[in-house]
């Protein structure tokens, strides 16, 4: 356990740690931070959003703002951070190693987002999280562009440092005895999502630069007027960022492949599936970038190149569906808080899938692209099922990283809220990007049914305020006065509860 | 490799993988119409900048925030910006692409239905993004 909080640590201990358990510690009690400070941002967004005509955002460069940090804060600092959380937990730990490969470069990489966090916050650049020229280079005002720049770099260099610290300790620390087939899946996915970052991040860290001496006129990548071009910059982010929702994603996925056999109390269906959907999915994540610039005048066959790409990792994905639903088939479920937020995950991976493949199907692009369907879409996945698996992966773990339980009530209340309020939120959207709504847009004519929709997902945004205010609640009342786990088998599955070695496949009795 | 059969798993990617060739099959064949323009289409120079849409028509005639286009007539849109990236956009007739600065876009529709139709912009271009409208007519043809 490493928050105990009857026998606390000195402060400074934790914070001068090179150890993987105090860094994983303070990932998250960081990217929970940053969760909520996000969340208060969406919540503002669909307050604001609720009816035509300001309601108490005064302009548009304030909402603006709000979005752009609201996107960039949730992707930089909630989803990646809480990754390294628990790849920096628990990787070690599966490999059977006494830490991560390189401890002090690992504490490095964590504190250098703190600064970087500051940029971007203090910054509140305007233009979206896409940094999109020629609005980023000649129309976003200073010095919040800058910041945001500067910031986002610093957060690329920490990604990469994590990245190569995780694939050295699974490819060379791990226990001679234990081949690479059989680590277990979570440990692959950060072993997959790592060798995405290495190959990915470096070209978005050009793309910064060169948006940075753009604006500074010394040069003119993404300048028409000096024989530049703003598409250029489209591929250049593109190319980083499409396989980086995958690293978003993937240790998600690992997540779920934690609760799901243990809580089905059944061995996963197919280990081997699931190393071979990440690898796989790893590779053809690099395919279809350009999927997200079909309606920039890209050529047929430059169009039809990227949705077959984009096509060719929808069965990578499948595999994992189908493995975590032949996991439950014929299992033994015990639907404790975590396993309902894996299966709610699930469910909510799928659709996001769904409307992907609507999206890249070429024509039909140009009824969703840049509306609010998009909008809906991606976050289906960032937290319907990214979100969904953290905090599945939060519940469980919650006994082994604090000796103590979770309120087991409140935990499936939080469930149920969220859920009605995402469906209320990201379901909605997909509906109202049909009617034509566009994303990134402080105000809306009064069309009835844009009217509706919006104070549906008011009323959704409401939900999900409250359902994740009794998870905070939950969470840190237990941290501190929770009852004593039994630390053998804390949710009653019968069979060992230490994961990884430990424990060897949960049994049936 | 588990041990029990994997026949299941293989049936249900075959299901997967089947689907999405015949999205993808379809998509290419609606997609090869779509990007094709008709010869006879009318030509329309829409030019975006912040925050409103400029239309030329063939003839010479500039119209700002509004279009007056004939019913049944072909008509094919040059577009481009003066300063951002800003999106064309006319949903009710599925009209969609990007007004990039230094460069020419090309789409083009047949405009079916009488009456007056949203113009909006899709993509994030500043302050009045979310005002940069327009109304398209749409009236019998002479």
């Amino acid at each position: 356990m490493v928050l105990e909080l009857q026998k606390p640590r000195p402060i400074w201990q934790i914070m001068f740690s090179t150890h993987h358990t105090d860094i994983a510690l303070l990932y998250t009690i960081m990217s929970i931070t940053f969760l909520f400070m996000g969340g208060a941002l969406a919540l503002a967004i669909r307050a604001e959003m609720f009816a035509p005509g300001p309601q108490f955002i005064a302009d548009s460069m304030t909402y603006n703002r709000i979005f752009t940090v609201h996107g960039t804060n949730m992707i930089f600092l909630f989803i990646l951070p809480f990754a390294s959380a628990v790849g920096n937990y628990f990787v070690p730990i599966m490999v059977r190693y006494k830490d991560m490969a390189y401890p002090k470069l690992n504490a490095i990489a964590f504190w250098m987002i703190p600064p970087a966090a500051a940029l971007i916050w203090l910054g509140f650049a305007d233009f979206g999280w896409y940094g999109q020229p020629p609005y980023s280079m000649i129309s976003a005002p200073s010095p919040a562009a800058e910041m945001w720049i500067f910031g986002l770099k610093i957060l690329g260099v920490s990604s990469v440092l994590g990245a190569i610290n995780f694939i050295v300790t699974i490819l060379k620390c791990k226990h001679p005895d234990l081949p690479l087939s059989k680590v277990p899946l979570l440990g692959w996915s950060f072993l997959s999502s790592s060798l995405i970052v290495l190959v990915a991040i470096p070209t978005f860290a050009a793309a910064l630069l060169m948006l940075l001496t753009d604006r500074l006129g010394v040069t003119g990548f993404f300048n028409p007027a000096l024989g530049g071009d703003p598409i250029a910059y489209s591929h250049l982010f593109w190319f980083t960022f499409h396989p980086e929702v995958y690293v978003l994603v993937i240790p998600a996925i690992g997540m779920m492949y934690e609760i799901i056999p243990r809580f089905s109390r059944k061995p996963i269906f197919s280990h081997s599936s699931g190393v071979f959907a990440f690898v796989l999915l790893s590779i053809v994540s690099f395919a279809s970038w350009a999927h997200h610039m079909f309606a920039t005048g890209m050529s047929f066959t430059e169009k039809t190149v990227f949705m077959v790409g984009t096509l060719a990792a929808v069965p990578a994905s499948a595999m994992h569906t189908f493995n975590f639903l032949a996991t439950m088939w014929g299992g033994r479920a015990k639907y404790s808080t975590p396993m309902m937020w894996a299966v709610g995950g699930i469910a909510l991976f799928f659709s996001a899938g769904a409307g992907g493949v609507v999206n890249t199907a070429m024509p039909l692009d140009f009824i969703t692209h840049d509306s609010y369907w998009v909008v809906g879409h991606f976050h289906l996945f960032v937290f319907g099922t990214i979100a969904f698996g953290s905090f599945g992966f939060l519940y469980y773990m919650f006994p082994f990283i604090t000796g103590r339980m979770y309120n087991e009530l409140w935990g499936k209340v939080h469930f149920i809220l969220v859920l009605i309020g995402a469906v209320l939120v990201f379901f909605t959207q997909h509906i109202l990007g049909l009617y034509g709504m566009p994303r990134r847009v402080f105000d809306y004519p009064p069309f009835p049914a844009w009217i509706e929709m919006n104070q549906i997902q008011f009323v959704g945004a409401v939900l999900l305020g409250v359902g994740m205010t009794i998870f905070l609640v939950n969470i840190i009342y237990s941290s501190a006065k929770g009852k004593e786990a039994n630390m053998e088998d804390p949710f009653g599955l019968g069979g060992k509860y230490y994961y990884p070695y430990q424990a060897k496949t949960p049994h049936h009795d | 490799m588990s041990g029990h059969s994997n026949w299941p798993e293989w049936i249900y990617i075959g299901v997967v993988v089947a689907l999405l060739v015949w999205v993808g099959a379809e998509s290419w064949n609606i997609e090869r119409m779509i990007d094709h323009v008709p010869e006879n289409a009318e030509v329309i120079k829409v030019t975006g900048q912040q925050w409103f849409w400029t239309f030329e028509h063939e003839d010479g005639t500039i119209e700002k925030g509004e279009l007056h286009v004939k019913k049944g007539v072909p008509y094919k849109f040059e577009v481009t910006s003066k300063d951002v990236i800003h999106s064309f956009n006319i949903p009710d007739y599925v009209v969609l692409m990007d007004a990039v600065p230094g460069r020419i876009n090309t789409v083009w529709f047949v405009p079916v239905d009488k009456g007056e139709f949203p113009i909006q912009c899709r993509e994030f271009c500043g302050l009045l993004h979310y005002n940069m409208r327009g109304t398209l007519y749409v009236q019998d043809g002479a």
